[in-house]
C-alpha cells in the first residue's frame, strides 16, 4: 500500500470507525481519536513533498490495481507538481478542523468528526486520482458528508442551502460524467486521464467536452453567474464546513481545469479562453463590488472567495506560466488565508451568536491577541505583500499584464476592491469604540484557539516571505502542461 | 451451444420448479398444524425451499451450460439461473422482513408463504421459458398469486382497491401480450421462440403484422415494468398493498419481467429490434419524466417509491434500447448486461428500503410517510445511515452500487456513437437530477428534522442484521463492482450465444 493510499483510507477508515462506535457519551475520547487520525493522516502526506521529485513532470507515488475489469477502470494513484501541494493542504486543513470543532460541537460529535475525516480521505483522493472514473467517484462522494454537515450543524436556512449546494454541482458533475464516458468510448476503452491528454479529438467534439467539463469546474469554482451556491452554503454551514469548502472544495474545480479541460480539449480551451476570462474579470470586479456591501461577515468572505478564484480561473486561461503558476500558488494561499478567515468569524461568531457586522465594533479592545491574528488574515486577503495572499496575485497580475495589458489593469483592480471591503469590515468589527455589551463581556481566545490560529499565521508568512518551496515544485509540471495545451489536436 | 436433444424431456432442467410446486403444497398442509402465531416452522421450511433451490440455480449457473427441456418448452442458460437465483435472494430477503411485520398485524397465515412460493414459481418459469405459451403460464401464476396477495388484508378498504385495481389492469395487460403473442404465432406459425427467430430471420413474413403484434407484447410488458403510460396500477398498488407484498411485488417480479423482455424482445425479435427500440426509447422518456417529477410531489414514502421505481424503470429500457446499432448487434451484449446490473442492483436496494418502512413500522403504526422518518438519525444513527446508503445509491451518487448502475447504461447508450443516444444520456442524467432532489429530502428529514417521536427503536436482532446486511451488500458492491457487473455481463453474453 503506497503513501497516496493510506492517506486517502486512513481518515476514511478513522472516520467509519467513529461513525460506527463513537457515541456522546465519550466524546471526548472520539475527539481526541479525530485528532489523532487527523494529525497521521496529515503526517503521511509529508513524504510526498519531501520526496517529490522536481525535476519531472511525470506522475510519481505512483499505485495501479485494477478494479473494475468491465469498464478497465483503475485504482490508479499519483501526484504531480499540480495536485501533490493540494494533498498536504487537504489533510492540513482537515487537523485544523477537528481542532475548530473541538468544544463548538458538543451533540452528535463522532459523525461530525467522522463525516471530516471521511471527507478528507475523500478529498485527498479527488486529487490524486489518476484514473477518470475514480477521480468522478471521489469526487461527487464528497457531497454526501458536506450536505450532512451543512444541514446537520447548519444555521437556521441550513436545509436550503444544503440542498442548493448539493443540487447545484450534482447539475454540473452529471454533465461531466456523460463527457467522461464519452471519452472512455473515444479511446477505445479507456478510463485512464493520460490516455485522454493524447486523443485527438475534432473541433465540435472539443468544444461540447470543454462545455460538460465547464459546468462541472464552473459550479465548483464557482464562477460567475453559476456562483450563487456558495454565499448560502457559506452562511449556514457550520465553521468547520465553510473552511473545508472555501480551503479545498472550492479548488476541486480549478484543478478540474488544469487536469481534464485543457489538456484534453486544448483547441477548445484557447477558443473559449476569451469566455472564462471575462467571466473571471466580472467575478473579480462585480462579486468585489457585491463584497462591499455585504452586512454577514460569512457572506463577505464568501464573495471575497468567489473574486479570489476569479483570479485563478483567470491565471489559468491567459495560458502562461506566470499566469498558471500564480493562479496555484493564489489556490493555496487562499485555502490558507479563507480558512483563516473563516476561523475567525467563528471564533467571534461562538462568543456573540452573530455573524452581522453591525453587531460588533471595538473587538480589538476585549480580544486583542485574537485581533492580532484576524488583521493579519485580513491583510493576506487583500494581498498584503509579504502574506500568502500578494504572491499568487501578483504573478497572475504579472502574467496577465504579459498577455494583455487591459486584461491586467483590470486584474489589478481587484488589489483594490479587495482591500476596500476587507479593510472596511476589520474597521467596522474590530477597530473604534466598544460597540456594546456583547462586545464588552468578550474573553479572548483560549489557548486551543490560538493554536489554530498561531499554525495558520505561520503558514501564511512562511508562504508571503519565502514561496520558492511552491513554485519550484510546480514549475516542471506547469510547463509540460503548458508545452501540451499548446499544441492542437486538430490535425 | 445445445447440449441436449430438443426434444427429450431432460427433467433434470425443471427440477428446481419440481422442487418448488412440491414444497408448496407440503408446506400448505403442514401449516395445518402450525399453533405458532409467528408461523416458525412455516417460515423456515419456505427460507429452506427458497435456499435449496438458490443453491441449485447457482450450481447449474456454475457449470455455464445452456440446456433445453420438456421439448424445448424451458431453456436453462445462465442469464436464466443467475436471475433466478437473484430473484431467489430477493424472496428470501423479502420473506424475513415480511415475517414480523405480518405477525403483528394478524396476517401472517399459511396462505402468505404457499403463495410467495407460487410467486417464485411463476418468476422461475419465466425467466426459463423458451415459448409464448409457458412465458404466458409463469406470468399469469406469479401475478396471480400478487393479487391474492395484495388482498391479504381483506377488511381494509385502500388495500382491497388495490388489489382490484391490480388485478383489472393486470389482466387486460395479460390480455395485451397474449393478443401480440398471438399474432406473433399466426404471423410465424410457431411458439417456440428460436422457431419464431428463424421465421423472423427469413424475412419473408408479413411485416405489417408483426410490428402490430409487437406493440401489443410492448404494451404488455411495459405494464408488467410498470413504465409510463402503463404505470397508472404502480403508485396505488404500492401505497394499498400491505407492506411486505409491496416488497413482493417490486423485488423480485422485476427481475422476471426483465427476463421475458430479453427472452421475447431480443431471443425472439431482435429482428424486429428496429421497431422496437424505438418504442421502448419513448416508454423510457416518458417514465423518467413522469416518474421523476410525480415523486418530487409525494409525501407517502411508498408512493414516491413508487414513482422512483418507474423513473429506474426507465433506465433499465434505455439500456435495452441500445442494443441494436443500425442492425448492427456488436453492443448487443454490452447494452443489455448493462440493463440486467441496473435491475439486479436496483432490486437488492429496494428490498432495503422497504425493508426499514417495515422494519419502522410498529403494531397498529405503518411508517410509510416521509415524515415519519423525522429525526431518524438521532432515534436510530445506524438506521439512518443504512436509510442513507439507500437513498443515495437510488439517487446514483457514488460510491453506492446505484452509481454503477446508471453508469454502465450510460456508457451503453453512449457507446452506440449515435448523437441522438448520446443527447438521451444527457437527458437521462438530468432526470437523475430531479431524482436526487427526493432521495435527498428523505436523507434531509432522517438527518435535519427533529423526531417526532422519541422513544428509541425495539426491535428483533436478527431483522437489524440483515437490514444491516443489505446497507453493507449496496455499499460493497458500490466500492468493488467489478465481480457483479462481470457476472451480468458473462450470463447476456451466454444468453445471446445461444
Amino acid at each position: 500500500m503506497g503513501l497516496l493510499s493510506v492517506a486517502i483510507w486512513l481518515p476514511i477508515v478513522a472516520g467509519a470507525v467513529l461513525l460506527a462506535l463513537g457515541r456522546d457519551a465519550q466524546a471526548n475520547v472520539v475527539r481526541w481519536v479525530a485528532l489523532l487520525a487527523a494529525i497521521a493522516g496529515f503526517l503521511v502526506t509529508i513524504p510526498l513533498i519531501t520526496g517529490f521529485d522536481t525535476s519531472t513532470a511525470a506522475l510519481q507515488f505512483q499505485e495501479d490495481l485494477p478494479w473494475i475489469s468491465r469498464f478497465n477502470v483503475r485504482y490508479h494513484l499519483g501526484v504531480d507538481g499540480i495536485s501533490v501541494w493540494f494533498v498536504l493542504l487537504t489533510a492540513f486543513t482537515t487537523v485544523i478542523v477537528v481542532i475548530a470543532g473541538w468544544e463548538v460541537i458538543t451533540e452528535r460529535v463522532n459523525q461530525y468528526m467522522g463525516a471530516f475525516l471521511l471527507l478528507s480521505g475523500m478529498l485527498v483522493g479527488v486529487f490524486s486520482a489518476v484514473d477518470g472514473l475514480l477521480f468522478y467517484v471521489f469526487f461527487e462522494a464528497t457531497l454526501i458528508p458536506m450536505y450532512i454537515i451543512i444541514g446537520v450543524w447548519g444555521g437556521p436556512n441550513r436545509v436550503y442551502a444544503a440542498f442548493k449546494f448539493f443540487l447545484y454541482t450534482l447539475l454540473g458533475s452529471l454533465l461531466m460524467l456523460v463527457a467522461l464516458v464519452y471519452l472512455y468510448i473515444q479511446s477505445g476503452g479507456s478510463f485512464e486521464i493520460l490516455d485522454w491528454h493524447k486523443l485527438p479529438l475534432d473541433a465540435h467534439a472539443q468544444v461540447l467536452l470543454f462545455l460538460a467539463f465547464f459546468a462541472a469546474f464552473a459550479v465548483k469554482v464557482p464562477m460567475w453567474p453559476v456562483h450563487t451556491w456558495l454565499p448560502d452554503a457559506h452562511v449556514e454551514a457550520p465553521t468547520g464546513g465553510s473552511v473545508v469548502l472555501a480551503a479545498i472544495m472550492l479548488k476541486l474545480g480549478a484543478y478540474g481545469f488544469l487536469r481534464f479541460s485543457m489538456p484534453i480539449a486544448p483547441d477548445a480551451s484557447r477558443e473559449w479562453a476569451a469566455f472564462i476570462i471575462a467571466l473571471s474579470l466580472i467575478a473579480v470586479i462585480y462579486i468585489g463590488l457585491v463584497a462591499l456591501v455585504q452586512q454577514d461577515m460569512k457572506k463577505l468572505v464568501a464573495y471575497s472567495s468567489i473574486a479570489h478564484m476569479g483570479f485563478v480561473t483567470l491565471g489559468f486561461f491567459i495560458f502562461n506560466e506566470l499566469g498558471v503558476s500564480g493562479g496555484l500558488v493564489q489556490m493555496i494561499s487562499h485555502g490558507f488565508v479563507s480558512g483563516a478567515m473563516f476561523l475567525c468569524i467563528g471564533v467571534l461568531y461562538d462568543r456573540v451568536h452573530s455573524r452581522d457586522i453591525a453587531a460588533y465594533g471595538g473587538v480589538v479592545n476585549t480580544m486583542p491577541k485574537f485581533t492580532a491574528f484576524a488583521v493579519l488574515f485580513a491583510m493576506a486577503n487583500c494581498g498584503l505583500p509579504g502574506t500568502a495572499g500578494f504572491v499568487g496575485e501578483w504573478m497572475v497580475i504579472l502574467g496577465a499584464v504579459q498577455a494583455n495589458f487591459w486584461i491586467g489593469l483590470l486584474a489589478a483592480t481587484a488589489l483594490i476592491f479587495g482591500a476596500a471591503y476587507t479593510l472596511w469590515m476589520v474597521k467596522r468589527v474590530y477597530f473604534g469604540a466598544v460597540a456594546n455589551d456583547h462586545v464588552r463581556e468578550l474573553t479572548d481566545i483560549n489557548s486551543r484557539e490560538f493554536l489554530m490560529l498561531a499554525i495558520l499565521a505561520a503558514a501564511v508568512l512562511w508562504m508571503g516571505v519565502y514561496p520558492k518551496p511552491f513554485t519550484d515544485v510546480m514549475q516542471v509540471s506547469v510547463s509540460e502542461l503548458l508545452k501540451h495545451v499548446a499544441t492542437s489536436k486538430l490535425n | 451451444m445445445q447440449t441436449s436433444n430438443p426434444n427429450a424431456m431432460n427433467w433434470l432442467v425443471v427440477y428446481p420448479e419440481i422442487l418448488l410446486l412440491v414444497m408448496a403444497c407440503v408446506i400448505t398442509l403442514v401449516d395445518l398444524w402450525v399453533r405458532d402465531p409467528a408461523r416458525r416452522p412455516t417460515f423456515w421450511l419456505t427460507q429452506a425451499t427458497l435456499g435449496v433451490v438458490a443453491a441449485m440455480h447457482l450450481s447449474y449457473f456454475d457449470s455455464g451450460l445452456t440446456m433445453y427441456g420438456m421439448q424445448a418448452m424451458v431453456v436453462t442458460d445462465p442469464m436464466g439461473h443467475l436471475l433466478a437465483f437473484f430473484a431467489a435472494v430477493a424472496m428470501i430477503v423479502s420473506v424475513a422482513y415480511a415475517q414480523h411485520y405480518l405477525a403483528s398485524r394478524e396476517m401472517l397465515k399459511g396462505e402468505f408463504f404457499t403463495l410467495s412460493l407460487f410467486v417464485y414459481l411463476g418468476i422461475s418459469v419465466m425467466v426459463s421459458a423458451n415459448n409464448f405459451l409457458v412465458i404466458y403460464l409463469g406470468l399469469e401464476l406469479m401475478s396471480l398469486s400478487l393479487y391474492a396477495l395484495t388482498a391479504l388484508r381483506r377488511d381494509h378498504a385502500v388495500a382491497t382497491e388495490a388489489a382490484m385495481k391490480y388485478f383489472v389492469l393486470g389482466a387486460l395487460a395479460s390480455g395485451f401480450l397474449l393478443y401480440g403473442l398471438s399474432m406473433m404465432y399466426g404471423a410465424t406459425g410457431s411458439l417456440d421462440l428460436g422457431e419464431v427467430f428463424k421465421a423472423i430471420g427469413t424475412g419473408r413474413i408479413n411485416k405489417e403484422v408483426l410490428t402490430f403484434g409487437i406493440v401489443f407484447i410492448i404494451a404488455g410488458l411495459a405494464f408488467k415494468l410498470g413504465v409510463v403510460p402503463f404505470h397508472m396500477w404502480v403508485p396505488d398498488v404500492y401505497q394499498g398493498a400491505p407492506t411486505a407484498v409491496t416488497l413482493l411485488i417490486g423485488g423480485a417480479p422485476k427481475l422476471a419481467a426483465f427476463a421475458i423482455s430479453i427472452r421475447l424482445l431480443v431471443e425472439g425479435m431482435s429482428g424486429l429490434a428496429v421497431d422496437w427500440q424505438p418504442m421502448l426509447v419513448v416508454l423510457a422518456v416518458c417514465s423518467l419524466l413522469v416518474g421523476n417529477l410525480a415523486a418530487i410531489a409525494q409525501t407517502n414514502l411508498k408512493r414516491m417509491l413508487a414513482y422512483s421505481t418507474i423513473a429506474q424503470m426507465g433506465f433499465v429500457l434505455l439500456g435495452m434500447s441500445a442494443g441494436v446499432v443500425n442492425g448492427n448487434t456488436v453492443s448487443a451484449g454490452n447494452a443489455y448486461s448493462s440493463a440486467m446490473f441496473y435491475i439486479v442492483t436496483y432490486v437488492l436496494t429496494t428490498l432495503g428500503t422497504f425493508g426499514i418502512i417495515m422494519y419502522l413500522s410498529s403494531q397498529g403504526f405503518e411508517s410509510e410517510e416521509v415524515a415519519d422518518l423525522a429525526g431518524l438519525a438521532r432515534r436510530s444513527p445506524w438506521l439512518a445511515g443504512v436509510m442513507t446508503v439507500f437513498m443515495f445509491s437510488l439517487a446514483g451518487v457514488p460510491p453506492m452500487v446505484g452509481f454503477y448502475a446508471k453508469l454502465s447504461i450510460l456508457q451503453a447508450l453512449v457507446s452506440t456513437g449515435l448523437s441522438a443516444h448520446i443527447w438521451l444520456a444527457v437527458y437521462a442524467v438530468m432526470m437523475s437530477l430531479i431524482g436526487a432532489f427526493y432521495y435527498l429530502r428523505v436523507v434531509k428529514v432522517m438527518y435535519f428534522d427533529a423526531p417526532a417521536q422519541t422513544e428509541p427503536l425495539v426491535r428483533s436482532q436478527g431483522l437489524s442484521a440483515l437490514l444491516a446486511l443489505n446497507g453493507a451488500a449496496v455499499l460493497f458492491f458500490g466500492l468493488l463492482p467489478g465481480g457483479l457487473m462481470n457476472l451480468c455481463s458473462d450470463a447476456i453474453l451466454k444468453a445471446l450465444a445461444s
